[in-house]
C-alpha cells in the first residue's frame, strides 16, 4: 500500500514541479560539488545557516516525540498524523495567499488535530479497529491535500512559490520567519517534556496505573498528541509530508536499540535527529536541486542500520560474536575434555597426548585435531612440544580440562540420584550443562551430593581445587602433579 | 480511639454497582462492605467480572451505575489511600525502564504534577524492593526478569504507594511456587499491620488456606463472608453457575 501511494504522489509530484519555478539557493550559483561544500562549512550564506538550524531544531523535536511514539507503538499514528496535515497546509497559504508560517503552522495543526479525532470518532462508533479507521483517515486527508494544492498551483494570483515543497521538503526554502517558529515550538516541547517527563512515562508505561494514582491521563494523551503535531508540522517543510513520519520514528528506533531507560532514549533520539537533519541539508544543498527529506530520512536509517548492526547489547553483530565466542569456547572446552579422557585412560601415565590419539578420541582427522590444538595454542591452553611425546597442557588448560570433566560427571549424578534418570540417559545432557555450570552451582551441586568422587558410571570426579593449588607450587608441570592420580 | 477510627471508616463500600462494556453488562448490583484488615479473595468463572470490578473501584473503567466509597469518600478523593498491582501482561516488559524507575512509579500518586522523585522517595522504593526481595536486581532492565519477578516488581510498586487498601489483579498468575509463598508471607505482613487486601483469584484450592474472607462473584455478587462459611459446596456451585449443574446432570442421564 506504501508503495501505490508513493508512486502516486510522484506523479503528483511530476505534475506540481512542471509549473514550479523554485527559489532554490543552488540555483543561484551553479558552482561545482567543493564550492558548496565549503560554502555550507563556512555558513556564510543565511539560506545555509536557516537550513542547518531548521534541520537540527526539527531533528530535535522529532526525536524527543519520535521516542514516545515508538514506545507507545503508535508509528501509524505518527504516519497518519503527518499526512493529515497537508489540507490545513493548502488552507494556511489560502489564508492570506502567501507562504505565512504562523497561518501554515495552525492551518497544519488544526487539521492534523482533527484527523487524529476523526481516527477515534470512527473507532469508538463503529466496530472498525484502529488500523483501518488510521489507513482510511491518512488516506483521505492526503487525497483532499493534493487536490487542494494542485488547485493552489493553478490560481493566477499570490505568491505561490514554496507551497510545492511541502511534499518532499526543502530545507533551503526555510526563511527567518520559519525558523523563528520552529525555535519557539521546540523550546516548548522540550520544556514541557521535561516538566511532564514522569507523567508521560508512567502513562506510556502503564495507563491503568497512570490512572489509578490520580493522573489525567487524557489531558496528558491529548498535550502528547499536540506536540507530535507541532513536531510534525515544523518540520513539514524541510522533510515533507511524504517522510516526515520518518523522522519520528527512525531515530528513535536507533535509540531504542542503543539503550534501556526512557530518558537516554530521549537524548539519543534527540542526537540521532539532529544528526539526520544536518546530513539531510548537507547533501541537499551539496547536489542542486534535490529535495531534503529522503537525505534527512536516508540520513536517519544509516544511523538505524549502524545501531541495527552494532548496537552492544541488541544488534546482530554483537549477538552474532557473542554466540560465535561461546560455541569457540565450548569446542575448546571439549577438546580439553578429550585430551583430560586421553590421559586418565592411560592412568596419567606418559608426558604428551599425540594428534593421532587426540583425532581417535575425537572423532576428526589428525589435521582437523592439529587445527584444534592450535585453537588451543591461541588460547594459552596447551602447547605441541615434539620432544615432550607431543600435546602438554599448560595449568589453564589443565584447570579448564578437570572443571569441565567435573562438571559433566557431576550433573550425571545429580540427575542419578536427585532426578531418577537412569545412567544410561544422563550423558547427552551432561554434554551441554557442563559448558554453563557457574561455580556456585557446582558448590551448592557437591554439597547436595556430599562431595562425592564417583559419577554414575563409576567414573572418578575430579578435584579441581587439588589440581590448581598443585598448580600453585613451586615447580608446576605436568609431569609434576598430574601422574598417578587414580 | 483508633477503634473508633477504624470502626468509622470503612475501607471499601461498593453500593448497587453496575458496569456495562458497549452496554452488555458485565456485572450488576454488587454491594459490598469490606471490613478493615482483612484479607480478601474475590473468586468466580473467567469472565464472571473479577478483573472488572477492581478496575472500576479503581477508577480505571467507567461505572453506569452506583457508587463506590473508599474510606467514606469517593475515589477521587482519597486516591493515595488505594494501592493497585494491575496483571503482569497488561504492560509491555520491554519498556525501556529498569526495576527501580517502575517501583518509583508508586510515588508519582504521592508527589503530584511535575514534581520528580526525590532522595527519600527512592530510600522507600529501595525499601519495598528489599521486602520483596528484588533489591539486587534493580538496576535490571525489566525484560531480563522471570514472571515471578515481574510479578514482585509490581507488587514492589504497590508497596511504595503506601496504601491502606490494595487491589491486586491476578498477582499469583504464572508466578513460581518460591514467588507465590513470597507474596502470600508479604499480603499476611500487610495485614498484620492493619491493611485491606483485595485479590483476584483463580486458583479455588489455595483459596480457601489464603484468604480470611471470600467474594464469590459471577457478574453478580453471589456470596460474600469469612472463607469457612462461603467456602461451601452450594456457594460454589452457584457461582461456578448453570453450567456445572447442566453437566452433572447430563452426566447423570448418561450414567443412567
Amino acid at each position: 500500500m506504501n508503495t501505490r501511494r508513493h508512486l502516486a504522489l510522484a506523479f503528483a509530484l511530476l505534475l506540481l514541479a512542471g509549473t514550479a519555478e523554485a527559489a532554490q539557493i543552488s540555483d543561484l550559483v551553479q558552482t561545482n560539488t567543493w564550492e558548496q561544500a565549503r560554502r555550507f562549512f563556512t555558513l556564510s550564506d543565511q539560506s545555509v545557516r536557516n537550513a542547518l538550524l531548521g534541520s537540527l531544531l526539527l531533528g530535535i523535536s522529532c526525536g524527543l516525540l519520535g521516542s514516545f511514539v515508538v514506545v507507545r507503538k503508535i508509528a501509524l499514528v505518527g504516519d497518519a498524523l503527518s499526512h493529515a496535515v497537508l489540507p490545513g497546509v493548502a488552507l494556511g497559504f489560502l489564508w492570506n495567499m502567501s507562504k505565512d508560517p504562523v497561518a501554515i503552522f495552525i492551518g497544519a495543526t488544526a487539521a492534523g488535530l482533527l484527523g487524529t479525532a476523526v481516527v477515534g470518532w470512527i473507532t469508538r462508533t463503529t466496530r472498525l479497529k484502529e488500523d483501518a479507521a488510521l489507513g482510511l483517515v491518512l488516506a483521505t486527508f492526503f487525497a483532499v491535500g493534493i487536490c487542494m494544492l494542485t488547485m493552489i498551483q493553478r490560481l493566477p494570483t499570490g505568491n505561490k512559490s514554496g507551497i510545492e515543497k511541502f511534499l518532499f521538503g526543502q530545507a533551503a526554502a526555510l526563511d527567518s520567519g520559519d525558523i523563528q517558529l520552529m525555535t519557539i515550538t521546540t523550546v516548548v516541547t522540550l520544556i514541557l517534556v521535561m516538566l511532564f517527563y514522569k507523567e508521560l512515562l508512567i502513562t506510556s508505561f502503564d495507563p491503568e496505573f497512570a490512572r489509578s494514582v490520580g493522573l489525567p491521563i487524557r489531558i496528558l494523551q491529548e498535550l502528547l498528541m499536540l506536540l507530535l503535531a507541532f513536531a510534525v508540522v515544523i518540520a513539514l517543510q524541510a522533510v515533507g509530508v511524504v517522510l516526515v513520519s520518518a523522522m519520528l520514528i527512525t531515530p528513535a528506533a536507533a535509540a531504542y536499540l542503543l539503550t534501556d531507560r526512557m530518558h537516554r532514549m530521549l537524548i539519543l533520539a534527540a542526537v540521532f535527529g539532529m544528526l539526520s537533519g544536518a546530513l539531510g541539508s548537507f547533501l541537499s544543498f551539496l547536489g542542486n536541486n534535490l529535495p531534503t527529506g529522503p537525505f534527512m530520512v536516508l540520513g536517519a536509517s544509516t544511523v538505524f542500520a549502524t545501531a541495527f548492526f552494532f548496537a552492544p547489547r541488541h544488534g546482530v553483530i554483537p549477538r552474532w560474536w557473542r554466540l560465535r565466542s561461546r560455541v569457540r569456547r565450548i569446542s575448546r572446552e571439549n577438546t580439553l575434555k578429550f585430551i583430560y579422557h586421553v590421559l586418565e585412560g592411560r592412568g596419567f601415565d606418559g608426558e604428551g597426548v599425540s594428534l593421532e590419539e587426540l583425532a581417535e578420541r575425537s572423532r576428526c582427522t589428525v589435521d582437523e585435531a592439529r587445527l584444534l590444538v592450535q585453537h588451543l595454542a591461541d588460547h594459552r591452553l596447551a602447547t605441541l612440544d615434539r620432544d615432550r611425546g607431543g600435546l602438554l597442557l599448560m595449568p589453564e588448560g589443565w584447570r579448564v580440562a578437570s572443571s569441565v570433566v567435573r562438571n559433566h560427571r557431576l550433573w550425571e549424578l545429580y540427575l542419578t540420584n536427585m532426578a531418577a534418570y537412569s545412567p544410561d540417559h544422563v550423558h547427552e545432557d551432561a554434554e551441554k550443562i557442563e559448558h554453563v555450570l557457574g561455580e556456585q552451582t557446582i558448590r551448592d551441586l557437591e554439597r547436595r551430593l556430599k562431595f562425592p568422587d564417583r559419577d554414575p558410571h563409576g567414573k572418578p570426579i575430579p578435584n579441581v581445587r587439588e589440581i590448581t593449588s598443585r598448580d600453585a607450587a613451586p615447580t608446576p608441570g605436568p609431569q609434576s602433579g598430574y601422574r598417578g592420580r587414580n | 480511639m483508633t477503634e473508633t477510627v477504624k470502626g468509622a471508616e470503612i475501607p471499601l463500600e461498593v453500593h448497587d454497582l453496575t458496569v456495562a462494556y458497549h452496554r452488555r453488562p458485565v456485572l450488576y448490583g454488587i454491594d459490598l462492605a469490606i471490613p478493615a484488615g482483612n484479607l480478601v479473595g474475590i473468586v468466580g468463572p473467567n469472565g464472571a467480572g473479577k478483573s472488572t470490578l477492581i478496575k472500576a473501584i479503581m477508577g480505571v473503567v467507567p461505572v453506569s451505575g452506583g457508587w463506590i466509597k473508599i474510606f467514606g469518600q469517593p475515589f477521587r478523593k482519597n486516591l493515595t489511600r488505594v494501592g493497585y498491582v494491575p496483571q503482569r501482561e497488561s504492560v509491555d516488559w520491554d519498556f525501556p525502564v529498569n526495576v527501580m524507575d517502575v517501583v518509583l512509579m508508586g510515588r508519582y500518586g504521592r508527589l503530584g504534577l511535575c514534581r520528580r522523585p526525590g532522595r527519600e522517595d527512592k530510600e522507600i522504593a529501595r525499601a519495598c524492593l528489599e521486602k520483596v526481595h528484588m533489591l539486587p536486581y534493580a538496576d535490571r532492565q525489566i525484560a531480563n526478569l522471570s514472571g515471578g519477578q515481574q510479578q514482585r516488581v509490581f507488587l514492589a510498586r504497590a508497596l511504595a504507594q503506601e496504601s491502606d487498601l490494595y487491589l491486586m489483579d491476578e498477582p499469583f498468575a504464572g508466578v513460581d511456587a518460591a514467588t507465590e509463598t513470597a507474596i502470600i508471607a508479604l499480603l499476611q505482613e500487610l495485614k498484620e499491620r492493619g491493611k485491606t487486601i483485595l485479590v483476584v483469584h483463580h486458583d479455588l484450592p489455595t483459596a480457601r488456606s489464603y484468604f480470611d474472607m471470600l467474594l464469590l462473584i459471577n457478574m453478580r455478587l453471589v456470596a460474600f463472608g469469612p472463607t469457612e462459611q462461603v467456602f461451601t459446596q452450594e456457594l460454589l456451585q452457584s457461582t461456578y453457575g448453570g453450567r456445572l449443574t447442566i453437566l452433572s446432570d447430563v452426566a447423570q442421564q448418561v450414567g443412567a
